[in-house]
């Protein structure tokens, strides 16, 4: 029997195989003639001044980290949910707290500013 | 007849090969495979027809005809600009990192395609009838984040730094209460497996006991595949289709191509979740299960396609303040409010 994995790895091995095929293809068929103009970088046609890779701002980092706690949580809430039927009235109180924590955890970070756009 | 048509010639197709003394497994190989063809044609087929149907929609509402000259109504347009596409030089600019530059539009097939396998088209139609169907495919869906985000990092260009950490930031915020909205149906239904959610729904869809389930979902689910009013990663008048900037030719295809088979999981997981999936309306079971879950995913992509065309891009602080301080907010309240119910009822044995 192939198992549940077996046939998702199989997807997946087809995917990488079939972007892969795209673009050789591409690379096969299509006209490769490069010029020094070509190949700049595309800034609406100004000239690129200085370095891309610079430090970015906090703001995208303070929405990555909050994300990450919030994330964990719910990964939490899942098998909760999946057995909120049988376990009841205990379930239903564990989730009274739980989801008091992750309210109280959102507006920490409403009241922190964390989630103003800066 | 018609019904079963597609599990019939995957039981004669195995009795074909069980009958030629394949092996058990290799039978299980073979059959996987052929259905995952089947899959990815019904995703390229689709994909074309779906640029084509935005165009028309597109033209329509804006009082323009849209795609009309190559092909019967213009229909041969997307095939037109396939070969196009394929046929055009990739361009390498000289500043990019070039191993992840090329690596990205390989890798961002894979999600949508790894996803198709979880999704029942119909009844017994779907390839892997996963029993964690659900959690699977929202931690499958998350990982193009990181897709969008090296492409538009390494291709060293302003413009694509800022729409991959706008992609970041705007998926990141909106992936909460879309997995949030999910959870109302989980704690119904009791169950992560897809087939078992669109049984749970014979007596009534999920949209009618869910409803700001059903609505949290469909904004952030616009919001995940990148289209407008949440189309800030892309803004093609502000930062120039942000991380494809320098992408052309096929590169840029396979991107386009993995945005609209996003946009039809979206769809599909709406229809699944919320309009009963593959469960005929009103009994009116003599059209097939299948063509059933055809035309409710047709609906909802026709919904964000109208959507996407009738409202104009909102700032970036608006999107941020949207996702956090409306969404999260409303789909924490409706965990709450339906565990809440769900508990009454039981209490009060309805």
């Amino acid at each position: 029997m192939l198992s549940d994995w077996g046939a998702v790895f199989i997807f997946f091995a087809v995917a990488v195989v079939f972007g892969a095929g795209g673009i050789i293809t591409a690379f096969l068929i299509a006209p490769r003639r490069t010029t020094a103009q070509k190949q700049t970088t595309y800034e609406c046609g100004v000239d690129t001044i200085g370095p891309t890779w610079v430090q970015f701002r906090t703001s995208y980092f303070m929405y990555a980290l909050l994300f990450v706690i919030f994330d964990v949580e719910t990964i939490y809430l899942y098998p909760w949910a999946v057995k909120f039927q049988s376990l009841g009235l205990f379930a239903f109180i564990e989730m009274i707290i739980f989801l008091f924590i992750l309210i109280v955890g959102l507006w920490y970070a409403w009241k922190e500013g964390a989630l103003e756009w800066m | 007849m018609v019904e079963n048509i597609f599990v019939s010639i995957a039981a004669w197709l195995r009795g074909l090969l069980g009958g030629l003394g394949v092996p058990d497994l290799w039978n299980d190989v073979i059959l996987m495979v052929v259905k995952l063809l089947a899959i990815l044609v019904f995703i390229l087929v689709n994909a074309l027809w779906l640029v084509y149907m935005e165009r028309k929609v597109a033209g329509y509402i804006q009082s323009r005809l849209g795609p009309i000259h190559v092909g019967p109504k213009g229909l041969l347009q997307t095939a037109a600009d396939i070969g196009k596409l394929l046929g055009k030089e990739i361009i390498l600019p000289k500043n990019i990192d070039l191993v992840v530059f090329l690596l990205m539009p390989v890798l961002i097939f894979v999600p949508p395609l790894v996803i198709f396998a979880v999704i029942p088209f119909g009844k017994d139609m779907v390839a892997v009838d996963m029993n964690i169907g659900v959690f699977y495919l929202i931690a499958v869906a998350s990982l193009s984040t990181i897709i969008f985000w090296a492409a538009g990092w390494s291709s060293n260009n302003k413009y694509s730094l800022v729409g991959g950490m706008r992609s970041v930031a705007q998926m990141v915020s909106y992936e909460l209460p879309l997995v949030l909205a999910l959870l109302g149906v989980i704690m119904i239904t009791g169950t992560l497996n897809m087939n078992e959610i669109v049984n749970a729904q014979k007596n009534v869809w999920f949209i009618f006991t869910q409803p700001i389930a059903f609505l949290v979902y469909f904004i952030a689910g616009v919001s995940e595949t990148n289209r407008t009013p949440f189309d800030l990663v892309e803004g093609e008048s502000e930062i120039i289709a942000g991380p494809y900037t320098e992408y052309a030719g096929m590169g840029f295809a396979m991107f386009f191509l993995a945005e609209y088979a996003n946009v039809m999981i979206v769809s599909a997981m709406c229809t699944i979740m919320f309009l009963g999936g593959w469960l005929a309306p009103f009994g009116l079971d003599f059209v097939p299960s299948w063509l059933w879950f055809f035309l409710k995913m047709y609906l909802m992509i026709f919904i964000f396609m109208w959507i996407r065309w009738t409202y104009p891009r909102i700032r970036v602080d608006q999107l941020m303040a949207f996702g956090w301080k409306v969404l999260v907010p409303l789909s924490l309240a409706n965990i709450f409010v339906t565990g809440a119910g769900m508990y009454i009822f039981r209490a009060i044995g309805w």
